[in-house]
């Protein structure tokens, strides 16, 4: 009997699928998903739009999980690394989930909607993963909700971003904190959640809304972005944003075989906060000493250090043992250098250690650098 | 996507074009290689002297997504060599056909011209093996 193949299923579309075919975008599968990279544009003039004045970008792949009940807060204790304790109503934290040998689960943001009802967004490539995981670990603590499907999630980012939409109603957004967020803002017109949270290294907001409202919303954002010299962005101009501003990447720079405190994320551990999954192996790594560290490090001369290029020690100046590779990598657009991260072992961790990329079979020397290669002014 | 296929050159299934000019042939990128790539970041050429040979790979053209190989359309050797685009890569963007060109090689055989495409027959092969 012959073995029919089946085709692989068609990529999945987010309620803005033919908005951005309307607006020229080429589409790929981005992980299961039928998402821009860019629109007509191009990549590196939505990352300038977004750095000068505001991008608009579609992240309603993610995943959105609610967590209900009295004990929702002892859930989310349990699952994640950072102190979701010290959130007030209305407040937000980044952190990782991690397993129980401090490997990273996914990284995520915590949202503190009242005392026992928290929403969590999560990486599109995680959603069955994390969901699974949270269930397996917290299902007897509170009922987990899986709320991606009926959740869209428009980024508008850039120094102009807030600006513009107080100009759409949105009262007061000026006010808003860094990683706070409201339940009851009008924009347009629109019933929106917005959070002042986002991946590119500029102020800027995330808008919940509902599917049936995320497609005049859309349109009216990148109208008026457009206003003031900003444009739709897409999947591309995401990563080189978040890239220069040394954001770490779930599936690149972070996997469940790295911990935080490798990662560079140590700030978001809060190991005297209780015990979390994870904390013991977390507690013993740090006691030991960490072996490696993510390092950022700047190209030194022509090339591109590309996810998956080994990076060698300098020995007096040439290239010597390959020591790790690069984790993600590429063009850093508005700092006119190419840039990346890397594992290194830890006594390389430090800004100056001189390296070597090797490009395709050229070895391009380069210096790891610490913080952002991009700081917003 | 546009139809950009100028009638004064000739093609490749790599999706480079050659400007014949008697004994001397301009190489570079066509449109539908420009738009698969998007904004162009870096060019790797050759030097001048060195020599190229058909169907094999002369060079590189990195775009912020990704790095592509450039296989020589003929055998030669390398007279010049676009240097501006070491400081302007987007001028291969803006331009293939023109001031984004590549390199200039002098033809070392000149029946390798028969194995490239006429403008009609790109454009067909295009059309043959779209996604």
């Amino acid at each position: 009997m012959t073995e029919a193949t089946t085709p692989p299923p068609a990529p999945r579309k987010t309620p803005l699928y033919d908005a951005h075919k309307r607006l020229g975008g080429k589409i790929i599968d981005f992980g299961g998903w039928a998402l821009p990279v860019n629109y007509a544009a191009g990549i590196l003039a939505e990352h300038a739009a977004t750095r000068n004045a505001v991008g608009v970008f579609d992240v309603s792949h993610m995943g959105e999980f609610h967590f209900r009940g009295p004990k929702a807060l002892e859930a989310l204790q349990k699952l994640v690394t950072n102190n979701v304790a010290r959130l007030a109503d209305g407040q937000a934290l980044y952190t990782v989930a991690c397993n129980p040998k401090g490997g990273i689960v996914d990284d995520l943001i915590v949202y503190r909607v009242a005392p026992n009802h928290f929403l969590t967004v999560v990486n599109a490539a995680n959603i069955e993963k994390d969901l699974a995981w949270f269930r397996e670990n917290a299902a007897n603590l509170c009922a987990i909700d899986n709320e991606s499907d009926t959740t869209a999630l428009i980024a508008f980012q850039g120094p102009k971003a807030i600006a513009v939409l107080e100009t759409l109603g949105a009262d007061e957004l000026s006010m808003m904190p860094s990683f706070g967020f409201r339940t009851d803002v009008e924009v347009a017109g629109y019933a929106t959640w917005v959070a002042r949270t986002g991946y590119t290294g500029e102020d800027g907001v995330e808008i919940f809304c509902s599917p049936a409202d995320a497609p005049g919303l859309f349109e009216t954002l990148v109208k008026a972005a457009e206003a003031v010299g900003g444009s739709a962005a897409g999947l591309g101009a995401r990563d080189t944003l978040r890239l220069e501003a040394k954001l770490p990447l779930y599936g690149n720079d972070l996997s469940d075989t790295t911990s935080p405190l490798e990662a560079g994320l140590g700030w978001v551990v809060k190991l005297d906060k209780g015990p979390f999954i994870g904390s013991e192996a977390l507690v013993a790594q740090k006691t030991a000493g960490l072996q490696r560290r993510l390092v950022g490090f700047v190209m030194k001369d022509r090339g591109t250090g590309r996810h998956g290029y080994p990076v060698l020690a300098s020995i007096a100046g040439t290239p010597g043992v390959v020591v790790g590779e690069v984790t993600s990598g590429g063009v850093g657009p508005t700092v006119g250098k190419n840039v990346g991260m890397a594992y290194v072992p830890a006594e390389l961790a430090t800004a100056g250690t001189q390296l070597f990329i090797d490009c395709r079979g050229k070895t391009v020397p380069a210096e790891v650098v610490s913080g952002p290669f991009y700081r917003r002014p | 996507m546009s139809d950009n296929y100028p009638s004064d050159v000739l093609y490749t299934e790599d999706h480079e074009w050659a400007r014949i000019e008697g004994n001397l042939a301009t190489v570079g990128i066509t449109q539908f290689a420009v738009e698969q790539l998007g904004d162009v970041t870096q060019v790797d050429l050759p030097r001048e002297g060195e020599s190229v040979k058909q169907g094999q790979v002369f060079g590189s053209v990195e775009s912020v997504k990704a790095v592509s190989d450039l296989f020589a359309p003929l055998t030669g050797k390398v007279l010049k060599v676009n240097t501006p685009l070491g400081d302007s890569p987007e001028y291969v963007n803006e331009d293939p056909y023109d001031q984004g060109w590549l390199i200039q090689i002098e033809i070392a055989s000149p029946a390798e011209v028969e194995k490239l495409m006429q403008p009609a027959a790109y454009a067909a092969f295009i059309r043959e093996n779209a996604d």
